[in-house]
């Protein structure tokens, strides 16, 4: 198991477009991450709606966490989803 | 004569055409019990599968980023595979598809409901969904905007941002729906695409599919089971209307000629694009009432250099050509989050540090703001610039936005009036400042302490409530003593009914939506300013009457 602690980077946290962009990454890779924030039970990171359940806003501690094997892709996979998470994703969009 | 509908008018036009409703949710059938469980985690599977499809491709269609990003999260959550593992438990207890997908979409409903905040506004998204696949799981039609392959007018209970997503505005020839008021996403959109639509119509969705029906904007009136004859004598008068409208040209003015400017609302130069060309000509466009500058600052981490914003008010200012260009400084807070302000999420935004309040927190956005507008008055000859704050709330806070603009080097400065305590004491703002302009969608929300989004309150959001005519009134009363403009900004400007109204209470200019300003001008040419003054006596005192 291989894990990593990151603070979310985006301003309006990880929901709308930070959200679609996390769970596309997410979707995309050959393992299966998980994310946790404090206090609730693990979510599959390729799952938008568990994301979106999370709550997580700007300055959430997460955890990612995925098995390891011997090609490292567990590494290289929550190693991705942090350094996204830790980027500001936010694109703005305006009112009506 | 056919049975008559009545609801809220938005914009003008008459239109005849068949209607169509939008189909409504599926009922869920009685349950059932599963013989073949492989099968009926195909019909699920596949009712997922059909609507995540359905909703990329529409993602991929949509013209407008918004709409492209709404559809595709829908997608996304529609493809969800915990929702696809959940409806596979319930299946394997031998749930049907139909009631497997509703449990499962209802645990993650209920999820983001105690959530709260922003993530409970999405659990009627998951409704949305919800009916959709169970729709499709049934082997019904999707709910959703239909597409009957012919022109038709479009009946619905509401219409979310997510239905009217790309719209196709030459099938759609006008929009009726039960709820909504005025400031509704419906009526919004129908102003934007400039299509004639009746609001809080109730009754419109009992009509069957296919029956002709006559909608009359302005009347706020639908009339259903319009025959051949009637339908013909309907389009005479849709093409009189047509003709009388673009017969009334020019600067707006009241029957007995008192101006009254009518301006454009626009939120960059885009929306110019088309005026940019013949500007200078056009005796029809005015200028611009409310120019708002958020755009410059959206999807960005960092702030907007100097010389960027510069270049882009002299665009605008180049466009308008000579004319009044009225500009709004920028309107961010919680409500509309901006990255680099680095603003924390607040319990309730829409009460929280926004528009001018910014300037507590980030004092030297407005100054580089300002300077850069200064700058760019500079740039383009014969530029006429007047700036105004957003949600000014007091005569200090005017004072202190007028100073700031003063020492800048902008001559005609004024303050937003969205607030009710800042409508109360127009008059002390008004002696700090040049002009005064009503934000109306605001100051009915924060008067009648109803959410503007929220369709259920539509009536009281309704502009034309004897309340918020009150603090328009105080607001053009202290014009009239100070001999100062006061103007409305807000979607209350762009009602023809209204518009003699706020005339009449002593606005004097208007801005709008660009294709809401034919209808308004031939409003105002067809009542004199005593008609105007009489009927904002009797909008006020309507027991009086």
């Amino acid at each position: 198991m291989v894990q990593r602690v990151v603070t979310v980077g985006s301003a309006s946290g990880l929901h709308a477009r930070p959200a679609r962009l996390f769970v596309k990454a997410a979707s995309a890779l050959p393992v299966a991450v998980t994310i946790t924030v404090p206090g609730k039970p693990p979510a599959n990171a390729a799952s938008m709606l568990a994301v979106l359940a999370l709550g997580a806003v700007q300055g959430t501690e997460v955890t990612l966490a995925a098995d390891d094997d011997a090609a490292g892709q567990g590494q290289a996979a929550v190693d991705e989803l942090a350094d996204l998470l830790a980027a500001d994703l936010d694109a703005v969009v305006p009112d009506a | 004569m056919p049975e008559a509908l009545r609801g809220i008018g938005v914009g003008a036009g008459i239109v005849v055409g068949p209607l169509v409703r939008m189909s409504g949710p599926p009922a869920l059938p009685e349950p059932r019990a599963v013989e073949d469980r492989s099968a009926e985690l195909a019909v699920a599977e596949d009712a997922l599968a059909t609507v995540a499809a359905e909703l990329a491709a529409r993602s991929s269609k949509a013209t407008d980023p918004a709409a492209a990003d709404i559809l595709d999260a829908l997608s996304m959550m529609a493809a969800d595979p915990s929702l696809s593992e959940r409806i596979d438990e319930l299946i394997d207890t031998r749930t049907d598809a139909p009631h497997a997908i509703h449990l499962a979409f209802e645990g993650y409903r209920e999820m983001l409901i105690d959530a709260g905040g922003y993530l409970a506004e999405r659990a009627q998204d998951l409704a949305d969904l919800r009916d959709r696949v169970i729709a499709v799981a049934l082997g019904l039609s999707m709910p959703g905007v239909p597409d009957p392959g012919h022109p038709f007018v479009l009946a619905a209970a509401d219409l979310s941002p997510a239905d009217t997503a790309g719209l196709d505005t030459a099938q759609v020839l006008a929009l009726v729906t039960e709820a909504g008021g005025p400031t509704s996403h419906t009526a919004i959109l129908a102003r934007a695409l400039g299509l004639p639509c009746v609001v809080g119509c109730l009754g419109v969705t009992s009509v069957a599919d296919g029956t002709v029906v006559a909608v009359d904007a302005e009347a706020g009136v639908v009339e259903v089971g319009v025959g051949t004859e009637r339908a013909a004598e309907l389009r005479v008068r849709a093409d009189r209307l047509a003709t009388e409208l673009a017969a009334v040209t020019g600067p707006g003015r009241t029957a007995d000629g008192h101006a009254v400017e009518l301006l454009l609302n626009i939120g960059g130069p885009n929306d110019l694009a088309g005026l940019a060309a013949d500007g200078a000509t056009d005796p029809g466009f005015e200028g611009v009432g409310l120019f708002r500058t958020e755009f410059l600052f959206l999807d960005r981490t960092d702030a907007p250099t100097f010389a960027e914003q510069r270049a882009a008010y002299a665009a605008v200012l180049r466009a308008a050509a000579g004319r009044k260009v009225v500009v709004r400084t920028l309107d961010a807070g919680a409500d509309k989050p901006l990255p680099f302000l680095g603003m924390e999420p607040e319990p309730n935004p829409a009460l929280g540090v926004r528009g001018l309040r910014l300037g507590r927190a980030r004092p030297e956005v407005l100054t580089e703001q300002l300077a850069a507008l200064a700058a760019a008055v500079a740039d383009v000859d014969g530029a006429r610039v007047w700036v105004m704050a957003p949600m000014v709330a007091t005569a200090g806070e005017a004072a202190w936005f007028a100073e700031r603009a003063r020492a800048a080097g902008l001559g005609t400065i004024g303050a937003m009036i969205e607030v009710p305590a800042a409508a109360l004491r127009a008059a002390e703002i008004l002696a700090e400042v040049d002009f005064l302009s009503i934000g109306t969608n605001d100051l009915t929300q924060y008067a009648f302490a109803a959410d503007r989004m929220d369709a259920r309150l539509a009536d009281l959001l309704d502009p034309g409530q004897p309340a918020l005519l009150d603090l328009v009134a105080y607001c053009a009363d202290a014009g009239r003593e100070l001999g100062k403009p006061v103007g409305v900004c807000g979607e209350a400007a762009a009602d023809p009914a209204l518009a003699p109204v706020l005339v009449g209470l002593g606005v004097t200019s208007l801005s709008m939506a660009a294709s809401a300003v034919p209808s308004v001008r031939r409003s105002l040419a067809g009542h004199s300013r005593a008609d105007c003054e009489g009927l904002a006596q009797a909008a006020r005192h309507p027991r009086s009457l």
